[in-house]
């Protein structure tokens, strides 16, 4: 069931949502969001391009397997506990740069984890999905 | 000592990337790196010597009491110079044997970190750091006896011997939390002087018996013994590294640790003193059957460690003296012998000790080191072997009651561990020569090297006894006693009753030798009842532990989702409901009963979608009902406030219905709905959990949960986690550790399902 109306809206859709989640994921510290939902919110984009386009095409534009997602969220939340380490803290106690960014605000180990956490759900999301969608061939 | 244990382990996982390009050297450039150790540790002789102990710690987890501390005594100095010595020789002799097997750098990596476990096991004074090196040598272990894994017997004696040691090893553990609960300490160097509080605790039987199980798994003590001769399955170095010379005395070098804290008792003992002669003897016995070299090897080996066992029970000041000699000559010269059988087996084809004989002229070298080993085992003079035979006699002949009993199994079975030697170290070489499988010459100088040093070590500390080895007898035996031994060690004893002794045991393993052959076809048909076999005992456990867990399996995993959801509410029902009603009496509803039209709304869609889930005659419209109630929960977070659980819940939702549809696609229609009797046993269910849940939220609610909690998150919000977000930063740095592991466990979880889909695919492409 291919219908013309949906696949070229979710083109269009798709980089939204993804910009969407990412937002999500950085206003998370101060304002409703962060990296599960950001994660969540992008799963649901690709999902949407994957009904509209059919599951060859949503994992084409992915690019990578959705396992190395997994590897890479959880490989970020890791590392992301190690400057503690080094700066003599107990263990994951958050890090921070003194400067402020527009639009992201304090850059800190705790962001790090969070982006870990938004590829981790994201990267688990899209193998349950694409799993389920492959068994069909 | 604890940079020289990461320099192990790092030199174990840099091996299989350096073997590559170094292959033809690798022999010479492993070897290298146990001389390097032996070499450092050899430096710290002559402080040990003096009497000092080399103390070293490092925090670790500093508030659980664990720490890397370090202790080097005469004890652990022995012990280290052992394995570094005889894994220089092993590490070498396997750069030729191992040529021909596949994977040869991970054989390195694996025996590498065993090298490095088990100097670690040694020198820890820290409980859970020794116990956690004891477990990676179990480990390493296994992947050696299974190093051959293609082969289902390897596997599975393999998993044997790593199931026996590491059930040993969980008792082990729990030994030694006890123990430290009694001193207050991990530490064991904080046990000296504890001896009289900890033998009078309540639980020092436990600890007793617990610590044994340990030590005797590991050292392959009866009724444990069986794993020891199965792990033969191993190539041929790891058996003369692992189950002769080091891995197999960890248990005896526990007992010897563990003898200033928790011995003197009957039960201490005399557990020790029968557990070793017992094994002594049974393993003795049971070598007569054995054709093959490695066998044969591994009985005498399982004799010894009985023999040690036996002499740490006695723990007289002779018998700690005949132990540490025992201990270092029987490394020297099995060690040296199973390389020999390894050669053996590499140059002829064949272990079967009835077909190899008379290559004396075609492997001169190999003849002669096997010759002075053999000696040294049969304790025969000048070698070290011998020392060691006359000590563990005299130690036993002072024993006033069962000495009598125990000297005459000790006579029999050293008699019958000279029969092995004739039939390994001299059998295979002299005499007439027979065809054997391979063409055999001389082994290539990788394969002689070593054994040849170890066999003249044996017999220089048999003749210099005192320069060599006696400063490290003083610390050793310091260490086990606590006491000055005062007993010089030296090589002849005079005419005496012990010499006797000693001579009869060669003309008694002489004859059994000789009376083999003729009564080889009647012992060889005798079977033991099956029942008195431990390794029955084993197997008969195994299969029932894999009976039961297929049992339960079967009813708790029967694969229709509808009983898993009974299961797990009735069980969750039950439990809370107990708990609950059980402290009833102090509560009370006092809930706020007025309802705003919002929540009316609210409650009404909810009534109404799950009337139209459970009637629904499409499956579709069950799911979009299931996806209405879902968003509408969301909406009862936004209505109190919690907006970041309401985000999270609508994404999720949209990801449900998604994932139900690419299920559903496949289902068939419904063909047919629940039985009455099904339907009412689940109306049952769901309104119990229902009433429940109703019951318990308003029992929650009227309880004050006033806490300091809330207050405090609010407002170190901010200044701590730098965000405004309360939730999320209680996610991602208050409570971060917590998230990590659910992370993993999602991880994990995403590649179960992964696995589980991936399987059935597998079988459809079949």
């Amino acid at each position: 069931m291919f219908s013309v109306i949906l696949s070229t809206a979710s083109r269009y859709l798709l980089p939204l949502l993804l910009i969407f989640s990412f937002f999500l994921l950085l206003r998370g510290h101060n304002e409703p969001g962060g990296g599960f939902v950001g994660g969540l919110v992008a799963a649901a984009a690709y999902a949407l391009y994957f009904i509209a386009n059919g599951v060859d095409e949503a994992e084409k534009l992915l690019k990578s397997e959705p396992i190395r997602l997994i590897a890479v969220g959880l490989v970020l939340a890791i590392v992301s506990t190690v400057p503690s380490l080094f700066a003599g803290n107990n263990f994951m106690t958050g890090q921070w740069m003194d400067t402020n960014f527009p639009l992201i605000g304090k850059i800190g180990t705790p962001l790090l984890f969070d982006v870990g956490v938004y590829f981790l759900v994201l990267g688990i999301a899209l193998k349950i999905i694409f799993s389920l969608a492959e068994e069909d061939r | 000592m604890l940079n020289l244990i990461i320099i192990g382990f790092i030199a174990s996982a840099a091996a299989p990337f350096i073997f590559k390009p170094l292959k033809k050297y690798f022999g010479w450039i492993a070897a290298s790196f146990p001389l390097y150790l032996f070499i450092r540790f050899l430096s710290m002789y002559r402080e040990v010597a003096d009497g000092n102990i080399i103390k070293e710690s490092v925090q670790w987890l500093p508030s659980l009491g664990i720490n890397f501390s370090f202790l080097l005594d005469g004890l652990s100095l022995t012990f280290v110079l052992i394995i570094t010595l005889i894994g220089m020789v092993v590490f070498l002799y396997a750069g030729a044997y191992m040529k021909d097997y596949d994977h040869t750098d991970r054989f390195y990596l694996y025996i590498g970190i065993f090298m490095t476990s088990m100097i670690g096991l040694v020198l820890s004074d820290n409980m859970i750091t020794m116990f956690m090196f004891w477990e990676l040598t179990s480990i390493s272990s296994y992947l050696l006896i299974g190093f051959n894994h293609h082969k289902e017997k390897s596997r599975k004696l393999a998993l044997q011997a790593l199931l026996v040691t590491g059930g040993g090893g969980l008792a082990l553990m729990a030994g030694l939390i006890l123990l430290s609960q009694i001193s207050g300490s991990l530490e064991i160097s904080s046990l000296y002087n504890l001896n009289e509080t900890i033998i009078n605790a309540p639980s020092y039987k436990a600890i007793v018996i617990l610590i044994l199980i340990g030590a005797f798994t590991k050292s392959a003590q009866f009724p444990f013994h069986f794993w020891l001769p199965n792990a033969m399955e191993a190539p041929t170095p790891v058996s003369a590294y692992l189950h002769s010379a080091t891995m197999v005395k960890a248990g005896i070098y526990l007992i010897a640790r563990m003898n200033h804290a928790l011995g003197g008792t009957e039960l201490w003992q005399d557990t020790i003193v029968i557990a070793g002669t017992v094994t002594m003897l049974i393993a003795a016995i049971l070598s007569f059957n054995q054709m093959d070299l490695k066998k044969l090897l591994a009985y005498s080996t399982l004799s010894v460690l009985g023999t040690l066992t036996m002499l740490l029970g006695i723990g007289s000041k002779l018998a700690i003296k005949a132990f540490f000699i025992y201990l270092v000559a029987h490394s020297l010269y099995k060690g040296t012998l199973f390389l020999v059988a390894g050669t053996l087996d590499h140059e002829t084809g064949t272990r079967d000790v009835s077909r190899l004989s008379g290559l004396k002229k075609l492997m001169p070298i190999t003849t002669i080191t096997a010759a002075l080993a053999s000696f040294s085992m049969m304790g025969i003079i000048p070698l070290v072997g011998f020392i060691g035979k006359e000590t563990v006699y005299s130690s036993i002949l002072e024993i006033d009651y069962w000495g009598q009993l125990l000297i005459a199994i000790a006579v029999i079975a050293n008699a019958l561990v000279v029969m092995i030697t004739i039939l390994v170290g001299f059998k295979p070489f002299w005499g007439q020569n027979t065809p054997t499988p391979k063409n055999p010459h001389e082994a290539p100088v990788k394969m002689w090297f070593g054994p040849a040093v170890l066999a003249i070590l044996g017999l220089l500390i048999g003749l210099f006894p005192d320069v060599v080895v006696g400063k490290l007898l003083d610390q050793s035996s310091f260490s086990i006693l606590s006491e000055e031994l005062g007993i010089k060690i030296k090589l002849w004893h005079g005419f005496n009753l012990v010499l006797v002794l000693s001579l009869v045991t060669l003309l008694l393993g002489i004859i059994f030798y000789m009376l083999r052959s003729k009564f080889l076809h009647i012992t060889q048909n005798l079977r033991l009842i099956r029942i008195l076999k431990p390794s029955e005992w084993y197997e008969f456990l195994l299969n029932g532990m894999m009976y039961v867990a297929k049992f339960q399996t079967k009813m708790f995993q029967n694969g229709y989702l509808r009983n898993y959801i009974i299961f797990i509410l009735v069980t969750a029902i039950s439990l809370a409901s107990f708990a609950l009603f059980k402290v009833r009496k102090d509560l009370s509803i006092a809930a706020d009963f007025s309802i705003t039209f919002y929540e009316a709304a609210i409650a009404a869609i909810i009534i109404i979608s799950t009337f139209v889930v459970i009637t629904s005659e499409s499956r579709l419209k069950s799911i979009v009902a299931i996806g209405v109630v879902g968003f509408i929960m969301g909406i009862i977070f936004i209505i109190h406030s919690a907006p970041d659980l309401a985000l999270t819940t609508f994404a999720i939702e949209t990801l449900t219905v998604i994932l139900f549809v690419l299920v559903l696609y496949k289902l068939p229609k419904f063909l047919k709905f629940s039985k009455t009797g099904s339907k009412i046993r689940d109306v049952i269910i769901a309104s119990g959990v229902g009433l429940f849940m109703t019951l318990l939220v308003l029992y929650i609610t009227s309880i004050d949960l006033a806490s300091d909690l809330k207050k405090y998150y609010t407002e170190t919000s901010v200044p701590g986690g730098k965000g405004r977000n309360v939730v999320n930063v209680i996610l991602v740095d208050f409570r971060a550790f917590d998230t990590l592991g659910e992370i993993t466990v999602l991880a994990i979880a995403a590649l179960g399902v992964y696995a589980l889909l991936k399987l059935k695919l597998d079988d459809k492409e079949e």
